[in-house]
Order: structure tokens, then sequence, then C-alpha cells
């Protein structure tokens, strides 16, 4: 019998649709040196998007007028502007609704702008992807890398993943489309990366051939119907859920509720054989840990370099996916640490928190260090942070009037 | 989709959603010149209905489903409010996602389903009420409109939020007292209707829901001229009757009333050159399809 199947056969562009285990493990890769912007274009060039929304906000709004390249290019079939946040995360859950393979990218205050609409995009279960250049969102008015953008993103139901590097960025916005679009999984995914440290600088990113692409989205793999009137629209209800204050009506929301948690859960076992994990560990014997994710882990590296000179031996957990949180996971690597430091580039300390509810005994956790507002965390401060908790004496750092 | 694809398997007929059994055997679906009478035969048509006794939004509601030109192939967007409350009876795909962003998502799903199916027609139409549409709304609302995305948008203008309980909304008369406007509305009723056409509506009205040729007529009209030539708005007075002081019966007058001519639902219409002469190359079809139907039918 025929298969039917798309893989194999070629898009507009003379792209082949290629299997996803096969372009990202198995093609060959492309050492380029590109900015992070530059990468979040080339990884929608083999992404097989349907329609990509825009709205300029620094530090992502290169990315999103370069994805409009592309659809003058003819890889990206519909793009547009929208009229802010709000707007452009409505206009993506349209698409979705619609049966399109929807991405869009926002930063900070464009987060915050656009939060009703993530709750609804998990609940309605279109599975957007969106990249998210993290920068401050206090006043007053910053533009600077910071992360406490994400901790609003944790309990809206999306899955929420923090990349380190350009090429995690990379990879992750190509495998993302696929955990996202699993008929178990079917959520939103938030791609999230450190605004500036990763878009706009550059790195050696190794690329699968741009004449491969995706296999693009079928919506007929939906957990619920597509919105085009292509199969049977059913009168679901007496009256809907809203009017009634009963107890099914509270029982279907908190079923469904929980019944988007337990996706999150599920897309476990589509991530871990992607990303090689949800977490990603280096000598966890070690008495002293860093666990941190995005660019905080590669100022850890550097710490942990650096504190090996000295003598002294650290290990490290870089925690790839924080939705769905690896628990089992960070309490396994972390049951031979004493002392668990969390540097993060926030000011709320919310990782550290995270983990703090994790592990057992957690007075492990030593909060910090901590920056914020754009400051940038040299590993120095990790290794002063690292040396104070343990009773060292340290030179001060040049600067810090201490 | 056409009604060839919604046919129950015969084994499982009886135990199927009597609502679903009514849609396979008796739905207007694909009928031609199907319109408002077929309204109370038809169960797809809002056999029933969760708002207020009387409420001149159910019998919109169920105007408009009865005019579109082609049901099964279209899908409507909703906002919340009372609207909200009558789209889980619906017979055609809607969305209620937020509430005021009916016309960006309108927007991100027509394109989609114009990608998805192309040489097909696909139509989108939003219905929402005019605390959707004009407050919480507007810039989407409007936007859209400047983007010229190609729908219909239909404003329920009950002049107040009905569904939250009567507070002062936009489109609310000037001096009315409500909720919200304890010594009366300050400023004016907005004027959307204007403003859509300054905005690039191609074809506008503004009128109540009193006469049902009527409302099958423009709704019929904002359809086929958003899928070929750009945004079209419609906005019906459904009078909110609990909140004005009326009676269940008393909805169809208050509509009458505000309609005279000078009133503010007197019938207004705005409609470019371009639409005009889409609808006239319309009728002229139409008059020719009539035509050469008679005539078959004369020479059998």
């Amino acid at each position: 019998m025929d298969s039917h199947s798309i893989i194999g056969t070629k898009n507009k562009k003379g792209q082949t649709f290629t299997d996803p285990y096969h372009l990202f493990f198995e093609a060959q890769r492309i050492p380029s040196f590109f900015t992070g912007s530059e990468v979040i274009k080339e990884a929608i060039r083999r992404a097989s998007v349907d329609l990509m929304v825009a709205y300029p906000i620094t530090p992502q709004s290169e990315a999103a007028a370069l994805i409009g390249e592309l659809y003058a290019e003819g890889y990206v079939t519909d793009y547009m502007r929208g009229e802010n946040e709000f707007g452009v995360m409505s206009e993506c859950a349209g698409g979705s609704f619609g049966g399109a393979r929807v991405f869009t990218t926002t930063a900070g205050p464009g987060t915050m702008r656009a939060m009703e609409n993530f709750p609804m995009w998990s609940g309605a279960r279109l599975p957007i992807e969106m990249i998210v250049t993290c920068r401050g969102i206090n006043s007053p008015l910053s533009i600077q890398p910071d992360t406490l953008e994400i901790y609003f993103l944790l309990e809206t139901g999306m899955l929420v993943w923090h990349a380190e590097t350009a090429q995690d960025f990379y990879d992750w916005i190509l495998m993302g489309f696929m955990v996202a679009e699993q008929p178990d999984v079917h959520l939103p995914i938030a791609i999230c990366c450190d605004g500036f440290f990763v878009t706009h600088t550059k790195d050696v990113v190794n690329l699968t051939p741009a004449d491969m692409c995706l296999p693009p989205y079928d919506p007929y793999r939906s957990p619920v119907p597509c919105m085009d009137m292509e199969c049977p629209p059913v009168r679901m209800m007496r009256d809907p859920f809203i009017m009634k204050s009963n107890y099914i009506s509270y029982a279907t929301h908190a079923s469904w509720q929980q019944e988007v948690r337990a996706a999150i859960e599920r897309s476990r076992k589509h991530t871990i054989p992607l990303l090689h994990g949800l977490i990603e560990t280096e000598n966890t014997d070690a008495e002293i840990l860093i666990v941190s994710s995005g660019t905080a882990v590669s100022q850890g590296r550097e710490a942990i370099r650096l504190l090996a000179d000295e003598g002294l031996r650290v290990g490290l957990v870089k925690i790839k996916s924080l939705r769905p949180w690896p628990y089992h996971e960070i309490r396994e690597a972390t049951k031979h640490a004493k002392h668990i430091f969390v540097p993060e580039f926030n000011v709320a300390g919310w990782m550290a928190r995270e983990i703090k509810s994790t592990i057992p005994d957690s007075d492990r956790v030593v909060v910090g260090p901590h920056v914020a507002g754009g400051m940038t965390m040299p590993p120095e401060v990790i290794v002063e942070h690292i040396q104070r908790t343990l009773g060292k004496s340290v030179a001060t750092l040049a600067g810090r009037g201490s | 989709m056409s009604k060839e694809k919604i046919q129950i398997c015969e084994e499982f007929f009886d135990i199927m959603p009597p609502e679903y059994q009514a849609l396979v055997t008796n739905a207007t679906w694909g009928k031609e010149g199907r319109g408002w009478k077929d309204v109370g035969v038809n169960k797809e048509l809002i056999e029933q209905h969760s708002l207020c006794a009387g409420c001149p939004e159910s019998m919109a509601f169920r105007y408009i489903l009865a005019s579109l030109p082609n049901p099964e192939d279209t899908v409507m967007v909703g906002s919340t409010g009372c609207t909200s409350l009558v789209f889980p009876h619906v017979g055609v795909h809607n969305i209620h996602s937020l509430f005021g962003n009916q016309n960006a998502i309108a927007s991100g799903l027509k394109r989609a389903l114009t990608l998805r199916f192309p040489g097909k027609v696909k139509d989108v139409v939003v219905l929402a009420g005019d605390g959707a549409t004009v407050d919480i709304g507007l810039d989407y609302t409007l936007q859209s409109w400047f983007r010229q995305e190609m729908f219909t948008t239909i404003c329920f203008d009950n002049e107040l939020y009905a569904n939250t309980g009567g507070q002062e909304s936009g489109l609310m008369q000037k001096g009315f007292v409500a909720k919200m406007a304890p010594v009366g509305k300050k400023f004016d009723k907005v004027r959307l209707p204007e403003i859509a056409k300054e905005s690039g509506c191609v074809y506008v009205v503004n009128c109540t829901v009193s006469k049902p040729s009527l409302v099958e007529k423009v709704i019929r009209n904002a359809v086929y001229i958003a899928r070929e030539i750009g945004p079209t708005y419609i906005q019906l007075y459904t009078p909110c009757i609990l909140e004005i002081g009326k009676n269940s019966m008393e909805g169809l007058q208050e509509m009458r009333d505000s309609e005279k001519p000078g009133e503010r639902f007197a019938y207004k219409e705005f409609i470019s050159d371009q639409a005009k002469a889409f609808l006239a190359d319309l009728a002229e079809k139409e008059k020719a399809k009539k035509a050469s139907a008679k005539e078959a039918l004369a020479q059998a």
C-alpha cells in the first residue's frame, strides 16, 4: 500500500522534506559563523513554517525582520507585522486554530504584554513556537539581558526550554516544533535565550543542510479539532461551562488544566532523545555544584575552570528544559553535593527557588550570585561567591568597593 | 466541507446526538437560497439558546447563521460576552479565545485557511459585542481593517456591557445612567460606522435586527464582499432589554423605535464603488442563472 509519506518529496523551494531524526543526527553539519539572530533565521529557513507574525522589540527585532526576508524569498508562506504583542500572539493563535505551523519571536515587555494569550494557547492546545530573547522588564526602561520574564512563563502551560548557546538555539528551534506538535503533547513552546548574549554575539554553529527541511505540520494529528470546517461541528454542550456553577463545570476546568500539565510531562519522552536529556551534567560527584540555565551556565563553566586552577573541583548541572521541570534528574544529579550554587541573570533568583523546592536538604542551595538589569556576570564573580561561602579569603575584585 | 462528509455510519446513527443527526438529515448546508425563513425548522440554526427570554440577540444570531452563504466552509470568531454563551450551540466551527482579540484571531485564521486551502472559499466571520469590538478590542478591530484583512466583522451593539451586568460602554448613548456611569455617560456614542469607513472597510451597515430579510441581505453582502474586495463591518442594534428596563416582548418595538428616521439606528450604509460594482455583477449573474433555469424548465 502506498504510504503517501511526504518524506523525500520537495517543497516549492526545492528543499527535501526530511525525516527529523535524520536531519538532526545524521545529516551533514556545516560549520557557520553567525549571530544568534541569524541563527534563528537559518533554523526557520529549514522549519517549513506557514505563518510568522512579527513585531519590533529589542533584542528580537533583527531576527523577526530576517524572517521577513525568508518570506520574501518564499521559505515562509505568510508573514505579517502585528499591532502589538497581545495582537501578535492572538494572530498566532488564529493561524494555529486554522491549522498552520506558526512561529513568532518576542522579548521582555512584549512577553508581558502578550501574557494573557499564553494560558489560552496551551488550553486550546495550539503548538505555536515562540522565541523569547530575554531582556529586562523593570522600570526604569531597560533593554538589557535579564531572565525575569521566564519566571512568568513557567505556569502558563507552555513547554519552556532555555538555550545556553546559539547551537542549542538552532537545534532546539527545529526540535521544538517536533515535540510541540506530537499528538500526545500538542502544546505551545517557548524557547528562551538570553538577549544580546546569544542574539547579538557571533558563534560557530553547525547548521544542517539548507536543502533539507522539516516535514510540514499536520493539523489532523491534533487532539482537538482544527477550526477549518473540515470535520463536523458538534454542539458539545447544552450551555457553556462558564455559565454553570456546579461540580461538573468545575471538574471539567480542573481536569483540563491537569491534562495540560500531564501533556507537558508526556513531552519528556519526545524531548529526552532529541535534547539528550532535560539536563546535562559534569562531575556531579563533586561536593560543589553549579546549577543553572542559559548563559549563566556558560559563565559557570568558566568559573569551574578558574576554580580548577586553584585546586577546587566543581561540578555542573545545565538545565535545558524548565517545563517539563527535570525534578528527578536534578535530585539525582545533586545528591552528592554539599553546596549548590545557582548563578542567575535576574533579581529574584527564581531558579534557586525552583531548585530549593526540588531537592532534599534545600539549605545546600546557595542563592546566587545573581545579577540583574543587564549587568554581566564575570566568572570571577561566581568564583568569589563560591570562595566566600566556603569561608575562604578572597582577593577583592576591583571596583566592587568591599 | 461538503455535507457528504458528515454522513453517519448506519449502525451508529441512533446513538449519535440529535443535533448531529439533524445536521446530516436536515441541515440547510448547501441549500440553494437558504435564509432567515429556515429559522425554526433546523436545529443547526440555534434551536435553543441560553440568553434571556426575548433577547433580540438570540434572533439576530439565528438570522445571521441562516444567512451565511457558505456555512459548510465558514468559521466564526467570537469574544467574551453574551455572544459567547450562544456559540456553543452554533453549527459551524467557532473560536472563543480571549476578550477583545477577535479580529486578531480572525486575521491569523483567515491567513491560515487561505494558505491551506488555495482555490477554495473559506469564509471567516467575526461576531462580538460592542465592548469587545469598540472598547477592549478597538485596536485589533481597527488594525485588521487597516491591514485589509478579508473577513466580515459583526458587532452586536447593545450599548452596554450586558453579560457583566450593565456597565458603561463606548457605544452607550451619552447621558445614559448605568453601572460605572453613575451620573450618566459623559461622552457621545462612539461613531464606529464612520470610523470603519475611514479605516478601510468597503461595506458598512448600521441597522437593527427588526427586519430579518434586511439582516439576511446585509450579511450576505458583507460576506461576499469580504471574500473578494476587502473588510466589511455590520453594526446591529440588539438592545439589552434587561438593562434598559424592558420586558421580554418589548425588544422588537425598541428596535423599531430606534430605527426611525433621525434615530441612532436609522438604516445607514456605506459601500465603496468597487464593492457596489461587485454586487451589481453578482446580481446580474444571479439573474442570468435564474433566467436560464426558467428557460430549461420551459423546454422540459
